[in-house]
């Protein structure tokens, strides 16, 4: 070895670039963008005042647990962590739903779920997911109010960009309108309480709302929302293992039933392209501080989310999953930590 | 078979003892401190309230209804937990002293938890054959194991975290216990079928 290489010699972490946790936050938020587009344009603009309700309400909140903690503030307001929750709540909820509802939950999102445990890094579980659950169990009859996708054949009346503003504020609706002419159930939800009527799932698939694997305009955000999360992978933000794990357990469980009984349990295509299955698999479950450390752990924390998934969706009283699935793998990450450690280096019998 | 199988996914995930009829919390905060104690005290558990279920549902069949005894329910069905707590405690002394050093009175005092009684006296309302007294019995005793172990891993894993002063200790458990009763919401209908 010659002066020049052992010159060169350093220490572990070879770390690149520093990213730290505001550019991995900025990150995350970029990659939603297309999501958000797709989002818009489906659906109209109600999840933009969504994300403007839940992260004012994120920021606020912060601020004001900081406060009460004597903690700096400016700091942490600036880390982008809270307004990545705000807005993935916010694509958690439906376009029409009132601000008030929006702000609670990130409200308890980010009071409860994160600062009661000690702020960013110490949160058990997810934040977001934490303040979705909770307003689902509160305001079940809120969270329905789901539009149909903007898709020319699907008759559908539109909501303006002023009139869905002044719904979310008012709870007031123009002249002639009704919540019940507006709103209509999700693809899931549809297949739920079909099947719950004994009619067949290629039946059910007849209706104007299913496209060739989901719902229509859902399958398409799916895309966008996988875009943005192979882009996060691309660029290192999240790793493979959770998302590989998620998405091959819910896959895997519903091909079984799928080539068991296809005519009462639909096909993975449209468990993957439904709901939250993708946003989940890419942007919730990778939460880096709610999830499992080892990379063996990821596996099993993805694959337990996917399979929870299907079996909440399938079986269960509430159309999706998702949100339950990850607290519920959230309770489990320190006993997935504690046995998937690693081997550390040297303390295995040597191999002869 | 199939039957059976119900009641016990019903009773480990719906309608779990701890997260949904919230009983059973007192051992719940009190032997969860670390992950080993948790798993005896949830051993020991699961053993008494399986026995205790069959006990108190033959003293129900046998005793209580053909002489119209059924205000003498609570009572007896004490009496039955309280004799399978010392068996369950001197069958624990016996086969790892170690752990009965480490339930110490928290052993005993399952006597008193309430998760037993209140399997108990579910199972007279609602049961109506021995196994599926038992299954039920088991199945909450699973479900206690379960919600035990998984919280004394978080707990274990909240010691490191900066939980606010004011929130250190109990408060930040019932917390956690209570998000986690959230999270077992979504298996309410699970076992409709």
């Amino acid at each position: 070895m010659n002066a020049a290489m052992a010159a060169e010699l350093r220490r572990a972490p070879h770390l690149r670039t520093p990213v730290s946790v505001p550019v991995l936050m900025r990150r995350v938020l970029y990659a939603l963008v297309p999501a958000l587009l797709a989002y818009t344009w489906f659906f109209g603009f109600g999840l933009v005042f969504n994300i403007a309700a839940a992260v004012a309400a994120a920021l606020a909140t912060e601020a004001a647990c900081l406060r009460l903690q004597r903690r700096p503030i400016a700091i942490a307001l600036s880390d982008y962590s809270a307004v990545v929750t705000g807005v993935l709540l916010a694509f958690a909820l439906p376009p029409l739903t009132p601000w008030w509802i929006t702000a609670l939950g990130s409200t308890f999102a980010i009071g409860v779920a994160k600062h009661a445990y000690g702020g960013v890094g110490n949160n058990v579980f997810n934040p977001a997911m934490a303040g979705y659950v909770a307003l689902l169990v509160s305001f079940p009859d809120q969270l329905t109010n789901w539009l149909p996708p903007r898709m020319g054949d699907i008759d559908y009346e539109g909501i303006g960009l002023l009139a869905n503003l002044r719904f979310m504020l008012s709870g007031g609706l123009p002249d002639g309108y009704t919540l019940d002419a507006l709103t209509r159930a999700t693809p899931l939800d549809l297949m739920q309480t079909e099947l719950g009527d004994m009619r067949m799932v290629a039946e059910i698939r007849n209706s104007s709302l299913f496209g060739d694997f989901g719902g229509r305009g859902w399958e398409w955000i799916g895309n966008f929302v996988a875009l943005g999360g192979f882009w996060l992978l691309f660029r290192g933000v999240i790793r493979w293992h959770i998302p590989v794990g998620m998405l091959g357990g819910l896959v895997l469980s519903a091909s079984l039933f799928y080539l068991y009984d296809s005519a009462n349990f639909p096909s993975p295509g449209f468990h993957l392209f439904s709901g939250g299955a993708l946003l989940c698999a890419f942007f919730i479950a990778t939460d880096p501080v709610s999830a499992a450390t080892t990379d063996r752990g990821r596996l099993i924390y993805g694959a337990g989310i996917g399979v929870l998934t299907y079996l909440i969706r399938t079986w269960g009283s509430f159309p999706d999953g998702v949100a339950f699935a990850v607290l519920l793998m959230n309770m489990t990450v320190p006993l997935i930590d504690r046995y998937t450690q690693p081997v550390a280096y040297g303390t295995r019998e040597p191999r002869s | 078979m199939t039957d059976l199988a119900l009641v016990i996914v019903g009773t480990v995930l719906v309608n779990n003892l701890v997260l949904v009829k919230f009983l059973g919390l007192c051992p719940l905060l009190g032997a969860s401190q670390r992950l080993e104690t948790a798993a005896g005290m949830s051993l020991a558990t699961a053993f008494v309230l399986t026995l205790a279920a069959a006990a108190s549902y033959l003293l129900d069949t046998f005793l209580l209804q053909p002489f119209e005894l059924g205000y003498l329910r609570i009572i007896s069905f004490i009496l039955v937990i309280a004799g399978a707590v010392q068996f369950t405690e001197l069958l624990v002394r016996r086969l790892s002293p170690l752990l009965h050093q480490v339930l110490g009175i928290y052993l005993p005092l399952i006597t008193t938890n309430c998760a037993v009684l209140g399997i108990a006296l579910l199972n007279a309302r609602q049961t109506d054959s021995l196994l599926t007294a038992m299954a039920s019995g088991l199945g909450a005793g699973l479900g206690f194991g379960l919600v035990m172990i998984l919280f004394a891993g978080l707990r274990e894993r909240l010691e490191t975290a900066t939980v606010p002063a004011t929130l250190k200790g109990p408060a930040i458990a019932l917390l956690t216990a209570g998000i986690m009763s959230m999270a077992f919401l979504g298996f309410s209908g699970l076992t409709r079928a």
